[in-house]
């Protein structure tokens, strides 16, 4: 038995230290699953977070007056909260433009003011219904002061009680239904529901332009939003947004280019997340939100296709038309064209490394599908002494695709007027006239128009970072260390284990293997047939 | 014919470790190419690096042990009898000829042996073990070592790969040639195996008289190594 001692020994040992730390308590671990202590740090769990007293505004004398106008808020709100209008004159929720590095063309003014974008193209000329998000009072045109103190709409973003509302097509006033006295006197920090009456309804409606922001989130389940939903964290936008005087942290690159003033998961959740080397180890080149935003658009669909070509059309009595899908989505608008939707959407996948370039509204158009912003980086890009001070990372990403106007002699994007209060001021969602949108636009932000214009295809590309799902649905290795349907196929810049092969390599291991079989089975086949041989000849002999 | 107590204790346990290693390895590797699939693609690649640290210490330590016991001298190349040895498996085996070199505790391995198993020892595992180590490091090159890309390690790695399974499946082949079909899996289960007394006593003699002074010393020492597993596993 001690001569089997040493083979069990050795038989067993290794499966035995590779049972212990292989399969460690894996079963175990996803069975405890939601109740695994999650690795946190500068984060109040909401079962120990109180709330944050505000004063009861409605004892003070000076809001208890009936506001002759909303200007006579904000004066009133900067009796007490004196000098807080710098902050916020500072910030790009009241510019809607900011200075940014933008390689090979310097320092450039990007904003919401001026960039184009492949949605609602661009605010100018239409100023009066796009500045229905900006934090102000009036500005209906060029001639906006952005150093007035009182022009600053404090409500929008303090208002607790939910009447709150800016009027369409009013420059930003509040609706004439809005009581600004209710109001004024209930206020308190931003909620979910002060940020999202702008974010969730960028682009004219709910989800149209993020994918990953809707107003699902305001009530939402685990699955649409870990952090935000209502019966886990119910955390608000402002929990990880973190803010001091009034400088909201997080940007997105469909306006802004370099890599500053960022929100991140590591924030919280530390760079070494997983409690597994080889997982923390992705995070150096994949960013947190590749594995964990799985799917986008979770609540409610999102524009993925805006097609303007199309517009125009009107229906036989004349008169705009609004057609639906049978999700009830804009299928097609007179005023904007053709819309595609989708929801649960599975992202593109880029590498990124935090720098966005953009085409500015002068820029010629050099290759098409035009290119409204573009993420930069490469596997190449490992961030040191380079462009970036970190590697470029695998991002999600949902790419908007769109045809919208162009003018074909100059090359250019075209910045159409889209709206006006009246008919014959050349706004195109009144008189549907393109060259004429075209040139009151054009001529009003001080570009040549040539007359001519057709439609070219444009891509715009936003980042994910919202409607992270709950850990047991996030991308699993399969997702894309595969050869087949490899989440990342398109990235093809780098060896990737489990989806790449040296096809070389295949053919000539696969060969060896087969002529080892092939040399020993036949060699095995003589032995046998020259052993019987030898018995019958021995059995002969004797 | 006599018996002989030819793999030590030792020996036989780092072979049989080794040899479990590497099967989970080449298991648990092919898997994280994406040729098939059996434990997942995260246990496989846990089991493989497991497999591969537990690899890693124990060629150290059988490296370490083959210097301080001499046993390194097994794996030198050696052109006597390479020639025979060829022309035995090409066509003496098919007619029952003997064996051309004998085996003795002073050359346990025939010449091609040598030069297989000392070509694992000295090209293939070490460089499958670079290549792997730097897998497991550098697979995010941002720091350190620059690789411009992991494809060439992953190319040497997996070539690599493909030959041990080759390997694999001649030596398993191999095993049923000896004295018996099964005297040679016998003897690396038991230690034990018979050898023909006179072909060994004349590699013995030649070995000796080539290095008197240097082998004299380690058959005593080996007789010493000899008796240790046994009382541990007493």
């Amino acid at each position: 038995m001690k001569k089997f001692g040493i083979l069990f020994l050795a038989l067993f040992l290794p499966l035995f230290i590779i049972t212990l730390l292989g399969f460690d308590d894996k079963e175990e671990a996803i069975n405890n699953a939601p109740t695994h202590e999650l690795k946190l740090e500068n984060y109040t769990m909401k079962a120990k977070r109180h709330t944050h007293e505000v004063v009861d505004h409605t004892t003070f004398d000076e809001l208890q007056q009936d506001f002759e106008n909303a200007h006579k808020v904000t004066e009133a709100c900067l009796g007490c909260h004196t000098g807080r209008h710098t902050e916020i004159m500072e910030t790009a929720h009241w510019r809607w433009e900011r200075d940014e590095v933008i390689e090979g063309k310097g320092v450039v003014s990007l904003g919401k003011k001026n960039i184009l974008n492949n949605f609602c193209i661009g605010i100018n000329g239409s100023e009066a219904t796009c500045t229905r998000c900006h934090i102000g009072y009036g500005w209906g045109d060029k001639s906006f002061d952005f150093n007035e103190p009182t022009n600053i709409d404090c409500l929008v973003c303090h208002d607790q009680t939910d009447t709150y509302e800016k009027g369409k097509g009013m420059s930003g006033y509040p609706a004439p239904s809005v009581d600004l006295n209710l109001v004024a006197s209930n206020v308190g920090s931003p909620r979910k529901e002060n940020c999202g009456v702008c974010h969730f309804w960028g682009g004219g409606g709910n989800n149209v332009k993020h994918g990953d922001l809707d107003e699902a989130m305001l009530d939402c389940s685990r699955e649409v939003d870990v952090h935000m939903a209502a019966e886990g964290e119910d955390m608000s936008c402002i929990e990880c947004h973190k803010t001091e005087n009034h400088n909201i942290t997080g940007k997105l690159y469909a306006l802004s280019s370099e890599n500053k003033n960022r929100v991140t998961c590591e924030q919280c959740h530390t760079d070494k997340p997983h409690n597994d080397k080889v997982l923390d180890d992705h995070l150096c080149r994949v960013a947190c939100q590749t594995c964990h935003i799985p799917y986008y658009a979770k609540g409610n669909s999102t524009k993925m296709i805006w097609d303007w070509s199309t517009a125009g059309q009107l229906g036989s009595d004349g008169h705009e038309m609004h057609e639906n899908d049978a999700d009830g989505n804009h299928k097609y608008l007179s005023i904007k064209g053709t819309f595609i939707w989708d929801d649960h959407v599975v992202p593109e996948y880029y590498w990124f490394n935090g720098i966005a370039k953009h085409q500015l509204i002068e820029d010629k158009i050099e290759s098409i599908p035009v290119q409204m912003n573009t993420l930069d980086g490469s596997y190449k890009d490992k961030g040191l002494c380079q462009k970036s001070i970190q590697p470029s990372k695998i991002w999600p990403v949902k790419v908007h695709r769109g045809r919208q106007i162009y003018d074909t002699v100059n090359k250019t994007l075209i910045q159409p007027k889209l709206w006006d209060k009246e008919h014959g001021q050349g706004a195109y969602w009144k008189d549907f006239d393109w060259a004429e949108a075209s040139q009151k636009g054009m001529d009003y932000v001080g570009l040549p128009f040539s007359g001519e214009y057709d439609f070219v295809e444009t891509e715009m590309y936003w980042p994910l970072n919202h409607q992270v799902a709950p850990k047991e649905q996030s991308l699993k290795c399969l997702d894309c260390h595969a050869r087949e349907n490899s989440r990342i196929a398109s990235l093809g810049d780098f060896y990737l284990p489990g989806r790449d092969y040296n096809a070389g390599v295949e053919i000539l291991g696969i060969f060896l293997i087969i002529s080892s079989l092939l040399g020993v089975l036949t060699h095995a086949a003589i032995r046998m047939l020259s052993s019987r041989k030898r018995k019958m000849n021995q059995h002969l002999n004797n | 014919m006599k018996k002989v107590y030819l793999y030590k204790g030792y020996e036989r346990f780092w072979h049989w470790s080794q040899a479990v290693l590497v099967f989970a390895l080449i298991l648990t590797g092919f898997e994280i190419h994406s040729s098939y699939s059996i434990f997942g693609f995260e246990n496989a690649v846990k089991l493989h690096n497991i497999a591969a640290w537990s690899f890693l210490v124990l060629t150290v330590f059988t490296i370490f042990w083959d210097f301080t016991t001499g046993e390194w001298k097994q794996y030198l190349p050696t052109s006597k009898n390479l020639k025979a040895q060829i022309q035995f498996y090409l066509s003496g085996i098919f007619k029952n000829a003997p064996h051309p070199a004998g085996k003795s505790i002073l050359s346990k391995l025939n010449p091609l042996q040598r030069i297989v198993y000392g070509g694992l020892k000295i090209m293939v595992f070490p460089v499958m073990f670079i290549t792997g180590f730097l897998y497991y490091f550098f697979h995010y090159p941002s720091q350190g070592i620059e690789l411009s890309s992991l494809e060439s390690i992953a190319v040497i790695h997996t070539l690599g790969a493909f030959a041990v399974v080759s390997f694999t499946v001649v030596h398993l082949y191999l095993i049923t040639t000896g004295h018996t079909v099964t005297s040679n899996l016998k003897a690396m289960v038991t230690g034990w195996e018979e050898v023909d007394e006179t072909a060994s006593r004349h590699i013995e003699e030649e070995i000796m008289a080539g290095s008197k002074t240097v082998l004299k010393p380690v058959e005593k020492k080996k007789a010493k190594t000899e008796r240790k597993p046994a009382e541990v596993e007493a």
